[in-house]
């Protein structure tokens, strides 16, 4: 297989990576509200991500950097072009990020409730994004002969865009509904299972109509059975985790996300952006790589560090594998004075953030 | 005002700020993992707080460096795409491995370390800040690699088809002279600046709580705070010796590979054999000469080439050689900014460093000094040495201009053609909004921590208690 190519799977795989581990932070802090009834709540589903949603990120930022090395012109054409849809994801992830770290800092329901806005907007936007991403990506964006993307913000939000935003936003509200399901216990856990019902009836039919779609217009032949398992994993997921299997089906939503991103690159490829300007102009795997020395170096560099930081990063979720319960959320940790309403409202629940909920 | 110049400065503002947080990162991580391998080693409680304490301020400092940097790598992209198109091949390498074996490296302990005081056995517990320290001080060495390429590019050729840079060595991108000199200046500088906050910390403390008339001294905190006082001035004083040492060589590379930005940072309009160090000058961008310079004979001379009457080149004749090769155009940066910015990036960092020595000398034998102006100073250098650091990235960043890789591509050439004036005025107004408003809210926190005080985090059980502390768990921080 040719260097390039490997590269185009090696992406997609950093990519898979971040949709299946960073899918169901986003999902929890969408989640944080409907779940999340009291204070005490939304720590306990805080803290069933604190201690690896960075690390979850960082695929993110790998996959970043993995593109701008083997293909630099798909990450200048793409960056560029999709430069207001990032700019609010970047955003998102710069609030969400923060929130998790201050929120606890000081002890006032109007402290949290901010951070709490903050978690939920930067969590569901980028949740959403990513799929508008993606599926313009699959769909192609006008792009003239220098591969300068000309299309505006509004033929990024085409019906196609939009349904691939719902699916990843719903497909991963569904992932991080039975990620609590998984990691809680008691009142909690129990909402996340009846979150898990509602969330599968909006990611089934999202999911299937806009895999449907993909394949139709966009598939390979080989990509069918992929967009099959990812339109009936959700499915199965949900009645799995209804029945108390959670492992399951915590495995069978991160497989349909994985199955649902394989249809998406392999519909792509090729290409890595299609010009609907005129054919001829597209970015395509051998047009827009690097040549061949840079990916040998980048092919040692994770053949080698790859493996050794799944490795780890497997390690610290078997050392937080534990339930989180409300036993588990000492009172909170903040100090300074605490604020004025501090100590009387600290263990009240706390009303739900008007407008996100 | 135009969309390179609006996208020049998003680049610098979010840059720049960027910067406020990642040299306390970089030190205090070193710093707090010292701290907690004392407290391992010797199981004294006092130790124990003391991480604790620097390591709640680590952490809120930490969390907008995370989130602050994400924006750089995929700022690339979207506003210089055509830098981005020309360098990737090169230039993409150090930033993919950045993420692959540093970031994931830092992001993953530090999350193991957070949450992982009661689970983890100490021993292993104690790795996991090490990790993540050396995470950080890792994708230092791999950013600044990307850094010094644009400076001196090497390691590559020009692809005579596609007109793109295409790597050839990457060691020799690695080990690119420019970079493993600037990682020991920005690495020292980042140690100066953090054992800088530590010993500001400590300071403030000491002041706010100093025993008064018949009150009785708060006495473990004020031992305490005695002692990570002179450790972050030892810190700052070590790393002084580096930064000096780093930054003379800097200088002569500079005079190498980028003789117009030394000629610029010394208002040296002509070139001069045994050329005197300027420290004050007032001079004509447009006529291109000083109108009053104060010097000091054949000491640039002697910092450039190490000869006191070595030949250092001059901003007019460096012009005439540009033009020359590249064609006719404004090769001469800002020299107002090169010019002030060296000389405060000097002072302003040499003062904490001599705050620090001074400091270790007052407070030697158990001593504590009286003097209020002790504290105000120490204080004092925390924001200097910041500044400092900054400044030294302004004077590199603007030296390099016209360029954006030294002699290869121009700035001008490098901005995304299709990012239009407005979406650059949006994404500005919004990353200077929302920046400045967690600016506000990180610096509110880091004031309530230090003022709460480690008896927040960690009680004080007195100096008895030591034997007990080793099978008592440590409860870890929490969200």
């Amino acid at each position: 297989m040719e260097l390039p190519v490997i590269w185009f799977i090696a992406i997609a795989v950093l990519w898979i990576g971040y949709f299946v581990l960073e899918g169901f932070d986003f999902g929890v802090g969408t989640l944080l509200p409907v779940i999340g009834k009291d204070n005490t709540d939304r720590r306990v589903m805080i803290n069933a991500i604190g201690p690896v949603w960075d690390g979850n990120e960082v695929w993110l930022i790998t996959a970043g950097g993995a593109m701008f090395a083997a293909f630099p012109a798909w990450y200048a054409s793409l960056f560029s072009g999709f430069y207001l849809p990032l700019l609010l994801i970047l955003l998102a992830l710069i609030v969400r990020g923060v929130a998790f770290e201050y929120r606890g800092k000081i002890d006032t329901d109007r402290w949290r409730a901010w951070w709490d806005r903050a978690i939920v907007f930067g969590s569901a936007l980028p949740a959403f994004l990513w799929g508008v991403a993606f599926a313009n990506i699959v769909r192609g964006v006008a792009m003239d002969a220098d591969h300068i993307v000309t299309a505006g913000l509004l033929d990024l939000l085409s019906p196609y865009a939009l349904l691939g935003g719902l699916t990843t936003l719903s497909l991963f509200t569904l992932h991080g509904a039975v990620f609590l399901t998984l990691k809680t216990g008691g009142a909690v856990r129990a909402r996340a299972r009846t979150a898990v019902t509602a969330t599968a009836f909006a990611a089934v039919p999202a999911g299937a109509a806009f895999l449907i779609w993909t394949q139709l217009a966009y598939g390979a032949p080989w990509t069918l059975p992929f967009a099959a398992v990812a339109a009936i994993a959700p499915v199965l997921g949900a009645l799995l985790a209804v029945q108390g299997k959670e492992g399951w089906s915590f495995t069978t939503t991160a497989l349909a996300i994985g199955a649902a991103a394989i249809t998406l690159f392999g519909s792509l490829y090729p290409d890595v952006l299609p010009s609907t300007t005129d054919p001829a102009y597209s970015l395509t795997v051998a047009n827009a790589s690097s040549a061949p020395y840079t990916l040998t170096v980048m092919t040692w560099v994770a053949v080698v560090f790859l493996p050794i930081v799944i490795a780890y990063q497997a390690w610290s979720y078997w050392v937080f594998r534990k339930r989180i319960t409300r036993e588990h959320i000492e009172p909170t940790p903040a100090y300074g004075d605490g604020g004025s309403d501090a100590g009387t409202a600290a263990t009240g629940p706390v009303p739900l953030p008007r407008g996100t909920g | 005002m135009d969309a390179l110049d609006l996208a020049r400065w998003q680049f610098g503002i979010t840059t720049v700020y960027h910067f406020l947080f990642v040299p306390l990162t970089i030190g205090l991580s070193v710093i707090v993992a010292g701290l907690q391998t004392a407290w391992y080693r010797t199981g004294r409680h006092e130790y124990l707080r003391a991480t604790k304490f620097f390591g709640k301020l680590f952490l809120i400092n930490f969390a907008m460096g995370v989130v602050t940097g994400i924006v750089q790598e995929f700022q690339f992209g979207m506003n210089w795409s055509e830098y981005s198109r020309f360098v990737g091949d090169v230039f993409g390498a150090p930033l993919a491995m950045e993420a692959l074996l540093a970031f994931f490296l830092e992001s993953t302990f530090i999350g193991l370390w957070i949450f992982g005081w009661d689970k983890l056995p100490r021993k292993v517990h104690l790795a996991c800040i090490w990790a993540a320290a050396i995470g950080t001080n890792l994708s230092a060495y791999f950013i600044l690699a990307a850094n010094a390429w644009m400076r001196h590019p090497v390691g590559f050729t020009q692809n005579p088809e596609t007109g793109r840079a295409q790597l050839t060595s990457i060691w020799a991108v690695l080990g690119n002279p420019q970079a493993w000199s600037t990682y020991l200046h920005v690495i020292a500088a980042a140690f100066i600046t953090a054992g800088m906050f530590v010993a500001a910390v400590s300071a403030f403390k000491l002041w706010r709580d100093r025993p008064r008339g018949d009150d009785a001294p708060a006495g473990g905190e004020r031992e305490l705070f005695r002692k990570t006082l002179r450790v972050g001035m030892l810190v700052t004083l070590l790393s002084g010796l580096l930064v000096v040492y780093s930054g003379d060589h800097q200088a002569k590379l500079a005079a190498a590979y980028e003789p117009m930005k030394l000629a610029a940072a010394e208002a040296l309009w002509e070139t001069e054999d045994g050329a005197a160090f300027s420290t004050f000058a007032v001079g004509d961008t447009e006529e291109r000469l000083n109108h009053v310079d104060i010097t000091v004979p054949h000491v640039l001379s002697f910092l450039a080439t190490g000869e006191a009457s070595g030949t250092v080149e001059g901003m007019n004749d460096l012009q005439a050689k540009y033009e020359e090769a590249y064609g006719p155009g404004n090769y001469i940066p800002n020299v107002f900014v090169l010019y002030w910015s060296f000389r405060l990036m000097i002072g302003l960092g040499l003062f904490g460093v001599a705050v620090s020595a001074l400091g270790l000398w007052l407070t030697r034998n158990r001593r504590l000094p009286g003097n209020r102006w002790f504290y105000y100073a120490a204080i004092a250098g925390l924001p200097a040495t910041l500044a400092a650091n900054l400044l030294g990235w302004i004077m590199t960043e603007m030296g390099r201009q016209p360029w954006t890789v030294h002699g290869e591509l121009l700035t001008a050439a490098s901005v995304s053609p299709g990012v239009s004036l407005g979406e650059v005025a949006l994404s500005l107004s919004l990353f200077t909004a929302i920046y400045g408003v967690l600016a506000v809210v990180e610096a509110g926190l880091l004031w309530r921590y230090v003022k709460a005080g480690p008896a927040h985090l960690v009680p004080d059980r007195g100096d008895g208690a030591d034997a007990e502390d080793a099978d008592t768990p440590v409860p870890a921080f929490v969200y």
